[in-house]
């Protein structure tokens, strides 16, 4: 049964890198239809209420037990490879690797009830700090995306140098310092638990390893120890990395099995197997494991609640943006603010893929449950593209609404407020109009102002909130015109069009 | 003896300084006949870009009288917004597609083409249709989205602007060509040749900070001046400029300005737009303000202008 662990190891490998591309991937060449990878991964597809890619994950798990943590999943498999790695680093090469340890139940089943129980009074904020899929796009994003601009930028620096423009500067936009703390952190706690304990981030943090660990311990196809040919040698104990082998008393924890089947390969006797579960022996020991494993569930599941029912929800879930100085710009596509906090996870593939780098993780614009969350940052010369909607129809976790070209064009995402005050055109009675230049719409327009000046004038119902013109306007630090952002995107105005010149000209005019 | 020596000097120095003038008195009437030869501005109506541009250079001495053998050219077109050729927000492509190749033609070793674009530089190179056209004419398009492609430049002549940073692409050519689009402006009021200067500037923010108009009319006395200004008046933007909102903006004129003079080329300009969308000349302050930097007239009475419909 050999095979299997190469399957797995070739799946792996195709779900991984393009999806570890995609995020990295800066110059925007590779095909936006990557991003159905990340609809395919667990916590989007629930979020989303995919309910095709639910019920395929479901039967794969309820059919192989956890391979979507050992294929599928991104963070899973940069754990593999972490392990992996580590072998090149580690003195005892070839001697015992990993050896049995006791599952930590009450911190696994505490995680997973507190993450679902939070989420169910409203708040994702522990689905946005766990969700395997969004930290590793929190990882990658903030710490290798970087890495591989400086590395292109540095050659970009060389080459023209010299005269050659192959590579360009790539500006380092998206970085924002709290976004970077929370990726570091994952990363580092992540390297040092796979460095040495294999996958025990999954089998103790995770709260979507540890329900797919619920259900594959029901799962028709499981890894069983044949105590009639197992010479307890220890051999597949030492390459499991989920540490869930006891080779001595030959059992296998199903709940931390992630079905690399790592130890297949290593058995030489055929004491271990994949196989069907529900043989009629097998079903006494079985039964014993999910009492033990349920009762923990439900013990810490009411330890969570009355945690979380002391510490007062409101605290917790407080959405309440009148902290903000500001309202947040949320991308297109959130619709409320409300349903983009309910199912937004931070997973970064919007920032990754803003072609103008306008989006950006928050740090406490919504709230301290809305870290890492996307919203748009202007600075000079970024704003959202106007006929752009890439966001929209990439958001796997469906935080984004989809919006065609046309309604894009037509979101009002904010509303640009103009302070005369502050204007060049007022204040030092130049003309400037560099706001109004770059409105799309031209929701901010010049009118007329005195000694055939012009000065700005905000139509607000044709405003879409692109904040062009707050990207542009020379007033600084603090510009003369800035977008606030709006909690219900609605409809902007259709921009009504010029009047069509219809007579011929054939003369110079001089 | 001192006396002597003094009134030497004096006469040898009053016999050189008068066969001196007389050199450059026969310099400057010899160019004077050039002048006359070779007309200040041209003006071409009533033909594709490609056609219109070789007629133009015919009439201003081939474009060999700019380009030799072995020089590298840059372009400077205006690429300023990812929009289609159509909407007339960027230089029409196959003008400047024909630029490069004439360019190249010319024996250019290298023709380079950039804009410091105002929205994502790579869309705007892509979606203006010009990129395909220079690449296909044997031209290289050049990134400018980086202060570190720019150098700075003193404007010892100007008022505001003092000094600029300017991409290095275009402090390192031999011979460089200004090619805009005339469009309708919201804050410049028409943008023409000087106000594409601003796409060689690194900091823009700087011009609509110290007066637009003075700071536009400043960047007309950067000292490496372009050989020509092609002024692309296939389609014009009359209206909601420079981004333009629709087609209903887009008027067919079917015409070329060329003129080494950069008020002469706007002044003209503004005129031909004119009978699209009456403008006052005034109001377009920069170029009266660039006449008075002395960087050209906006008196075409006192021209060579050479009309030619195809």
């Amino acid at each position: 049964m050999k095979f299997l662990k190469n399957i797995r190891i070739v799946l792996s490998i195709l779900f991984f890198l393009p999806i570890f591309l995609f995020f990295i991937d800066f110059t925007g060449k590779l095909p936006l239809g990557l991003h159905k990878l990340m609809s395919i991964q667990w916590i989007p597809a629930l979020l989303s209420f995919n309910l095709i890619v639910l019920g395929i994950l479901l039967v794969l798990s309820l059919l192989f037990g956890r391979i979507y943590c050992s294929t599928i999943c991104p963070l899973g498999v940069m754990q593999d490879v972490l392990t992996w790695k580590s072998r090149f680093f580690s003195k005892r090469k070839k001697k015992i690797r990993f050896e049995y340890s006791a599952p930590w139940n009450i911190l696994r089943y505490s995680i997973l009830a507190l993450t679902v129980i939070i989420f169910f009074f409203g708040s994702s904020f522990l689905v946005i700090l766990l969700d395997p899929y969004s930290t590793f796009g929190k990882i990658v994003s903030q710490l290798f995306r970087p890495l591989a601009i400086w590395g292109n930028n540095l050659l970009a620096f060389t080459l023209s140098s010299m005269g050659n423009y192959t590579f360009y500067k790539v500006e380092q936009v998206s970085f924002v310092p709290l976004a970077f703390v929370i990726a570091l952190a994952f990363f580092i706690l992540i390297t040092q638990m796979s460095w040495f304990k294999g996958r025990s981030y999954c089998n103790t943090i995770c709260p979507v390893g540890t329900s797919l660990g619920l259900l594959s311990k029901i799962s028709i196809f499981h890894i069983h120890m044949e105590e009639s040919k197992c010479t307890q040698c220890g051999a597949c104990e030492k390459q499991c990395k989920s540490q869930c082998i006891d080779s001595d008393a030959m059992k296998v924890d199903d709940s931390r099995c992630v079905s690399c089947f790592n130890c297949l390969s290593a058995c030489k006797k055929g004491g271990i197997k994949y196989e069907y579960r529900y043989k009629k022996e097998q079903s006494q020991p079985i039964e014993q494991k999910i009492n033990t494993g349920r009762r923990t569930f439900l013990l810490s599941s009411g330890a969570a609640l009355a945690s979380v029912a002391l510490s007062g929800t409101n605290k917790i879930i407080g959405k309440d943006d009148t902290i903000l100085s500001r309202k947040p710009v949320m991308p297109p596509g959130a619709h409320t603010l409300e349903h983009f906090n309910d199912h937004c996870t931070g997973c970064q593939l919007c920032v990754t893929k803003c072609p103008m780098q306008v989006l950006k993780p928050a740090a406490f614009q919504y709230g301290i449950t809305g870290i890492t969350q996307p919203h748009l940052s202007f600075s000079t010369h970024v704003f959202c593209t106007y006929d752009c909607n890439i966001c929209s129809t990439i958001c796997p976790t469906g935080a984004l609404i989809p919006l065609p070209m046309e309604e894009k064009k037509l979101t009002q995402i904010g509303i640009a407020k103009f302070r005369k005050e502050k204007c060049v055109v007022f204040a030092k009675e130049e003309d400037c109009g560099a706001c109004s230049e770059h409105c799309p719409t031209q929701a901010v327009h010049m009118i007329p102002y005195k000694n055939g000046l012009t000065i700005p004038e905000v139509t607000e119902d044709l405003c879409v909130g692109c904040g062009a013109c707050e990207s542009i306007c020379p007033v600084r630090p603090y510009q003369a015109i800035y977008v606030e952002g709006s909690t219900t995107q609605i409809k902007a105005k259709k921009p009504s069009e010029a009047k069509k010149f219809n007579k011929k000209i054939d003369d110079f005019g001089f | 003896m001192k006396r002597r020596d003094f009134f030497k000097s004096a006469a040898i120095v009053g016999i050189a300084s008068f066969f001196k003038t007389n050199a450059l008195g026969s310099v400057l009437s010899a160019k004077g006949i050039t002048v006359h030869s070779q007309p200040d501005l041209v003006a071409v109506m009533g033909g594709e870009p490609a056609v219109m541009l070789a007629r133009a250079l015919k009439e201003m001495g081939g474009i060999g009288h700019f380009v030799k053998r072995g020089q590298k050219v840059v372009i400077k077109p205006n690429i300023g917004w990812d929009k289609s050729p159509q909407m007339a927000a960027n230089t029409n492509p196959e003008l400047i597609g024909a630029l490069v190749k004439l360019c190249r033609g010319a024996g250019a070793s290298q023709v380079i083409v950039f804009d410091h674009t105002c929205q994502d530089w790579k869309k705007c190179y892509v979606n203006s249709g010009i990129e395909k056209a220079v690449l296909a004419a044997g031209g290289k398009m050049v990134p400018a989205n980086d202060e570190s492609y720019y150098s700075e430049v003193d404007f010892p002549r100007g008022v505001n602007l003092k000094s600029a940073k300017i991409h290095k692409a275009l402090l390192e050519c031999d011979v460089w060509f200004n090619v805009p689009v005339l469009k309708h402006h919201g804050g410049a009021k028409n943008t023409i040749s000087m106000k594409n200067l601003m796409g060689i500037v690194w900091d823009r923010g700087f011009f609509h900070n110290h007066d637009l108009h003075q700071c536009i009319a400043d960047a007309a006395t950067f000292h490496k001046r372009p050989a020509l200004n092609i002024v692309d008046a296939y389609r014009i933007m009359k209206s909601n400029g420079p981004q333009g909102k629709s087609d209903t903006d887009v008027v067919k004129l079917k015409s070329l300005l060329v003129s080494p003079d950069y008020v002469a080329v706007d002044t003209a300009a503004m005129k031909l737009f004119s009978q699209v969308q009456p403008t006052d000349l005034k109001d377009v302050r920069y170029i009266a303000l660039a006449e008075k930097n002395r960087v050209g007239t906006q008196n075409l009475e006192r021209l060579n202008v050479k009309r030619i419909k195809l």
